[in-house]
């Protein structure tokens, strides 16, 4: 249980996949614009990283690893991946569709966000069993929605603000970022 | 064979992947902390761009409309595991500084927005050499964010020390926080840059983020529902 927090802790705030790790930067930069979007995106990623990573354990520790096709992960991945986050919108769409309706827009969009290949080739990496893989997916994209989340609500109040031509728009944003990822060296102590 | 020369000035500063058109950001912050991951990390996508841009548009009359985005990914996928081993073989040292982010490529907007906008267009030739160009164009960018990080945060580049011994290199520079500045950095004094073009009256092409669908190969995966980016100041 202990190792598990630690995890957790770990992929949540000590190693934020946007901040620390460069993962997922699209929709950090292109989906914060405002706090409910950005919100509904971090539903989405939790959603669809936490399924991946359950699945992709399987197929690595079922499939891939007994029959000696391990060199094969990558592809199996992006395509476990991409048919998942097709299936889960038909599932959302037909069996829930309030909850289709918040995250439905979101959900095409996760195909190509790296932090859901990444987290599924980390876990292979590590060495983690079934388990830890889904803690550490599911620790990894609740750190993607809180930086996202902040990330949104700082870009709510940098709209009203006076900045340097030059730096308007993507530029400003950065900064923002840089200086977030600073805060976020703060959690280092933790573990 | 004026079209092939088009194709390379178009990548490397038209339509530059890192500057004009911000894709594939994330290997874009994460492997510059020096000159040289970025070089290598340029040139590996360049590798893998041409070989997938080559290979979709030999196979563009051969895919079906509906699967495209499925085909394309598997055939990135496969060149990506071929260019993963052979550096694992052959440049045992950039594989290990690389890591992670030599699998990713598979995910690296570019890679799929090219062949969606331009190699299942076009001819095998002129998709070579596009995919040499924006390859280029990547590499460019990716050395010279690196060269900035490394010479403020190291007093190095490639490696030589350059600064003289006096100075005390900024180490945040090559740690996460120092990509974000650097980036930024770089992306407002172009926009300096073409403010003032701007005002001579010459016509500029706008910066465009995440969320532009037109020069995204992702949009048909999003079916084109996305969201107004930052730049419409």
């Amino acid at each position: 249980m202990g190792e598990l927090l630690i995890i957790a802790v770990g992929s949540a705030l000590v190693n934020n996949v946007v901040l620390s790790q460069f993962l997922g930067i699209c929709p950090f930069l292109g989906v914060s614009k405002k706090v409910e979007t950005a919100a509904g995106m971090g539903g989405a990623v939790i959603f669809v990283i936490t399924i991946a990573s359950f699945v992709t354990g399987l197929i690595y520790e079922f499939l891939l690893e007994p029959t000696g096709f391990e060199y094969l992960q990558t592809i199996v991945f992006i395509l476990v991946i991409a048919a998942l986050v097709q299936f889960v919108e038909m599932f959302l769409k037909k069996v829930m569709p309030p909850l289709y309706q918040a995250l439905g827009v979101y959900l095409p969009l996760i195909t190509t966000n790296c932090a859901v290949l990444g987290v599924a080739l980390n876990n292979v990496q590590y060495e983690y069993n079934i388990l830890q893989g889904v803690v550490n997916g599911f620790a990894t994209a609740v750190g993607f929605t809180i930086s996202i989340v902040i990330m949104a609500g700082i870009r709510e109040k940098i709209e009203c603000n006076d900045v340097t031509p030059a730096f308007k728009g993507t530029p400003i944003v950065l900064v923002t970022a840089s200086l977030m990822a600073i805060a976020f060296f703060g959690f280092s102590g933790l573990i | 064979m004026n079209r092939c020369v088009e194709r390379l000035y178009n990548g490397l500063i038209k339509e530059n992947p890192t500057f004009v058109l911000m894709l594939g950001m994330c290997p874009t912050l994460a492997v510059t902390t020096s000159a040289i991951n970025g070089v290598g990390m340029g040139l590996t996508t360049t590798v893998v761009l041409v070989m997938s841009n080559m290979l979709i548009s030999m196979l563009r009359k051969i895919i079906p409309d509906s699967v495209r985005m499925p085909a394309f990914i598997v055939v990135v996928a496969s060149f990506v595991t071929i260019v993963q081993f052979l550096l694992e073989g052959f440049i045992p040292s950039l594989y290990d500084s690389l890591g992670l982010y030599i699998p990713l490529i598979v995910v690296n907007c570019i890679i799929l927005g090219r062949a969606e906008s331009y190699a299942s267009k076009n001819p095998v030739l002129p998709s070579i050499f596009d995919g040499i160009g924006m390859g280029l164009g990547f590499t460019v960018g990716l050395t010279s964010i690196g060269i900035v990080r490394e010479i403020i945060g190291a007093g190095q580049i490639f490696g030589l020390q350059i600064m003289p011994e006096a100075y005390e290199p900024v180490t945040i520079f090559i740690l996460a926080p120092g990509a974000f500045l650097v980036l930024s950095g770089l992306v407002a004094l172009q926009n300096k840059v073409k403010m003032n073009l701007a005002k001579k009256g010459k016509e500029v092409k706008q910066t465009s983020g995440c969320g532009d669908c037109g020069s995204c190969g992702n949009a048909s995966a999003c079916g084109g529902k996305v969201f107004p980016t930052g730049n419409e100041e």
